[in-house]
Parts: structure tokens; sequence; C-alpha cells
């Protein structure tokens, strides 16, 4: 018997209000319950981000604002929605003010793609993986708009170096997302996560699917502008990049979505690589809701090797960011995309 | 063939950078053991700051209340901000029957220091030192200025003046 406390809700909605308008009532739920997951889940990782850190460099991190400085985060958001919204004067109004907002609506429209448990995915359609590239490709606009809209010279190189980088690594997220999709054969998440049921992708398509793996982690890292790809933000050369000149809560946008990005990259990571919210060999399938704690497990575990490299690896020159790109990683995408295809049709995969 | 050894040498000395760094983040998440982060008001009754911290000017006495300085006043010149003020008199020396310089009182301006350790360096007979007291809080500013040499204090005999 599965429990469905979805089914229960929908239910009880239909006993209140006719069926068109409980639809929406649905969707409206729906968004809310995204919001509130988004702002959660941004202010959690930079708590956890700052806790390890400070793990990594002999220091404790935040723990005094509740338990183990959990609330720490909650205190800053704070402190940024009370803060002035200040802006440049010659900088360009309307762009200046509606770029935060590209940023913050492609990570919020990328998260609702995301598969939590099989009961939890608000929107799983045929084309999901391609939906998702193509959504968080449109979150770069936003980056790109701060840096040229706030008029001030550092934002404007950090926006260009966006642009710049983004353009390459998106090229080897894609084509590491397209070695996998050949072996899966389906775009929709939810059937990329249920072919897993025998073995991880990860197992099924042992070394193209591990050299794919590690090219998705690179190139990942630099989706996210983290560390060693933070060129975008380079604190010691450009102040801070494309948000030099934002403030208060357009400030807390750019923070939150870099974040929520950080957790998209991880999630895609595990439903293309680590079976998505399927238990190791399948020992709680029957459990419902089980999905979600493997889910989170398994995130935040692709989440803390992205924060393990932030606090390792120091930050690329532009050239290096760039060879390492067009000589190495496309190069070695490419042969494994054909490498992958070969298996598959030989039947070499396990 | 440089291409594939440059690849394979980068990933390997990467994952050396992450054993290391790994390491350290594995040791102080379940044994905090090298954390140095000190938990400043908690733990104030045990706190004990390094060698060479420097917290305030002391005056070095030893187990007789004796003192080395001999009020040369070299610190008070050579002090940036003036946060030192000597009062020294004269006597007159019963071994030597000379006048001699002596310390009445060594003041010394906690407020207005800046630690820079011009005063210590300057000393020729090592009468000052660091101390490694940190807890300066006090409510009214004039508590902070200090004598150095205790109340009965004289100096050690073998001093030259």
């Amino acid at each position: 018997m599965i429990l469905n406390i979805f089914t229960d809700i929908h239910e009880l909605l239909l006993g209140l209000m006719p069926e068109n308008i409980v639809h929406i009532t649905e969707l409206v739920l729906i968004a809310v319950a995204y919001l509130g997951i988004f702002a959660i889940l941004g202010l959690f990782l930079v708590w956890l981000e700052r806790r390890i850190a400070a793990f990594f460099q002999f220091r404790l991190g935040p723990n005094r604002v509740g338990p183990m400085g959990l609330f720490q985060t909650v205190a800053d958001a704070l402190k940024l929605v009370s803060k002035e919204l200040t802006g440049t004067e010659k900088a360009d109004k309307f762009l200046y003010k509606i770029a935060p907002y590209f940023v913050i609506t492609t990570a919020l429209m990328s998260l609702s793609l995301i598969p939590f448990s099989y009961e939890i995915h608000a929107f799983d359609i045929n084309i999901g993986l391609f939906f998702l590239t193509s959504v968080s490709s449109v979150g770069v606009l936003g980056i790109f708009l701060a840096g040229w809209a706030s008029n001030n010279k550092y934002s404007l190189i950090g926006g260009m170096r966006t642009g710049i980088q983004m353009i390459s690594y998106e090229l080897s997220v894609g084509m590491a997302i397209v070695t996998m999709v050949v072996l899966a054969g389906t775009l929709q998440i939810s059937e990329i996560v249920e072919i897993q049921k025998d073995g991880w992708l990860i197992y099924q398509g042992h070394i193209p699917a591990i050299i794919a793996f590690m090219i998705f982690m690179i190139a990942g890292t630099a989706e996210s502008n983290r560390t060693p790809f933070d060129l975008v933000e380079a604190e010691s050369e450009l102040g801070a990049g494309f948000h030099t000149e934002y403030s208060g809560m357009n400030f807390a946008y750019y923070f939150l979505a870099e974040f929520v990005n950080l957790f998209l990259i991880s999630s895609v990571a595990v439903i293309l690589f680590f079976g998505g919210w399927l238990s190791p060999f399948g020992i709680t399938d029957t459990i419902p809701f089980a999905g979600l704690f493997w889910f989170v497990i398994k995130v935040l575990g692709v989440i803390f090797i992205f924060m393990w490299f932030r606090w390792t690896f120091p930050r690329f020159r532009i050239d290096q960011l760039l060879t390492l790109e067009w000589k190495f990683l496309l190069p070695i995408n490419m042969v494994n995309i054909v490498l992958m295809a070969l298996m598959v049709w030989l039947g070499l995969t396990l | 063939m440089s291409y594939f050894s440059d690849i394979i040498n980068g990933t390997k000395t990467l994952l050396t950078g992450m054993r290391v760094t790994g390491g350290y983040f594995f040791v102080n998440f379940f044994t905090k053991r090298d954390v140095i982060t000190q938990q400043y008001p908690n733990n104030i009754e045990t706190l004990e700051m390094f060698d060479r911290f420097k917290g305030e000017v002391i005056m070095l006495h030893n187990e007789n209340n004796e003192h080395r300085c001999d009020a040369c006043t070299l610190c008070e010149k050579a002090c940036p901000n003036g946060s030192i003020e000597i009062l020294g008199d004269k006597a007159k020396d019963p071994e030597t029957g000379k006048n001699k310089r002596f310390l009445v009182k060594h003041i010394y301006h906690l407020q207005m220091c800046t630690m820079c350790g011009l005063c210590i360096e300057a000393c020729p007979v090592n009468a000052i030192d660091w101390g490694q007291d940190f807890h300066h809080v006090e409510y009214d500013r004039s508590l902070l200025t200090k004598v150095l040499n205790k109340p009965g204090s004289k100096i050690m005999s073998g001093i030259k003046g």
C-alpha cells in the first residue's frame, strides 16, 4: 500500500472547490512549496559551505546562532532583507533591476525538474534533461546583464568572463550529459532513474561513464562559478565581479541562486550517475518517501566533493581556463561519446 | 605524447592535493584535534596566549620584588605616542657615595599603546617585556593607566645607573 499524502490533499481540495480551481490552487501550492525549498536549500547550503570550509582550515565556523550555528545564515538573510538597495547612478536601471530575477527564476525553474523521490517530482516531461540544460543556460544571462548594466569596470570584466566561461563549459556539461543519455536511451528524468534499478549508470557504463562523471564534475564546478573557476567573482581581482554594485536583497538573490545552482548540478550528477532516489541494491525501495532520504544523502555527498574542490584548488587564469576546456575536456568528451555509443551498440554495458 | 602524460600527471597532483586537504577535513570534523579557534568568552578561565603574543608591556620583577629598571628613560623617548612616563629621582648611592638615578614610578598608558614594541627594543637592561594578558576591558579609561613597578620594589644590585 502506498501512503500518498498528495492524493489525500488532492481529494481534500476537491471536496472544497470545483475541479478547475483545484488545479490552479495546486499549482500555487506547489510553487509556494518550491519557493520554500529554494530558500531553505540556499540558506542551508551557505551554512554547510561555511562549516565545511572551517574544518578544512582548522577553524570551527558559525556555531553560535541556534544548534550548531544552523540559524546563522537565517540571521544573515534577515540582515540582507533589511538593508538598503543601492545602485550606481549611471547604471542601466531596467536591466540592473531585472538581472537578479533571471538568475533566481531559472534556478527555480530548474529546481522543479529535480525528482526528490518517486513521489515528489513536480514537473516530469519527456525532454526533462534537455529542458533542464536549456533553462539553466538562461541563468547566465542574468549574470551577464548584471555585469553590463552595473556600469562598473569590475562588473563588466566579471560579466565578460562569465560569457567566456559559460559558453565554453556548457559544452562539456552538455556532452557529458549526452554521453549518459546515449547509455540511458531517454531524456525523461523519471525514466533515467527507473533504468538504474539494475545498477547505477556509473556501474552500467563503467569506463566511459566514469570519464563522463569526471568531466561533468569539472565542468559542473565551472558552471556553478565555484573555485577553481570563480573568475567571474574573483574577490582578489574584481571586488565581487558581476555583483559588485548589488546590495541587500538583490545581492542575496545572486548568493542564494549560486548555492541552489550548486544543488542543481549535484542533483543532475546524482540522477545521471548514482541512481537518483534509488537506494543502493534496492534495500528500501518498497518504503514510500525513503527515496527522499537517499536522494538527499547522495546529493550532499556530491556537494561535499564540490566543496572539497573549492577549498583545495587555487583559481585558474583565464587562458588556462580556456586551454582546459578546448584542448582537454572537449576532445576527451568527443572520444568518450563515441566510446559510449560503441559500447551500447556492441552490448558491452553491464 | 606529453598531452596524455599531462592529463595523467594533472589528475594525480590534483588528487594528491585533495588527499591532503581531505585529511585536514576529516581530522577536524571527527576529532577537532587541530582546530585553533578559541571560543573566547567561554574559555576565559583556561585560555593561554602563546609566548610571543603582544598583550601589554610589563616590568619584570624577581622574587625579592626587585626590577632591573634604572630610570634611564630610553623607553620613554622611544615611544612614538607618549604612552610611557618615567618618574625618577636622585639619591646618594650608599656604596659609591655618588648621586644615582632611581625609579619612582614607571607609568604606562595602555589606552594609548599601539603594541609596537619599540620601548622593549630600546631598553638596554631588559627591564620591560611583553606580557600575555589580553583581557584589558575596563569601564573607565583611567584604570588603563598602570604603574609597572610594583609598590616597594627597588632596583636589582649590579645594574649600572
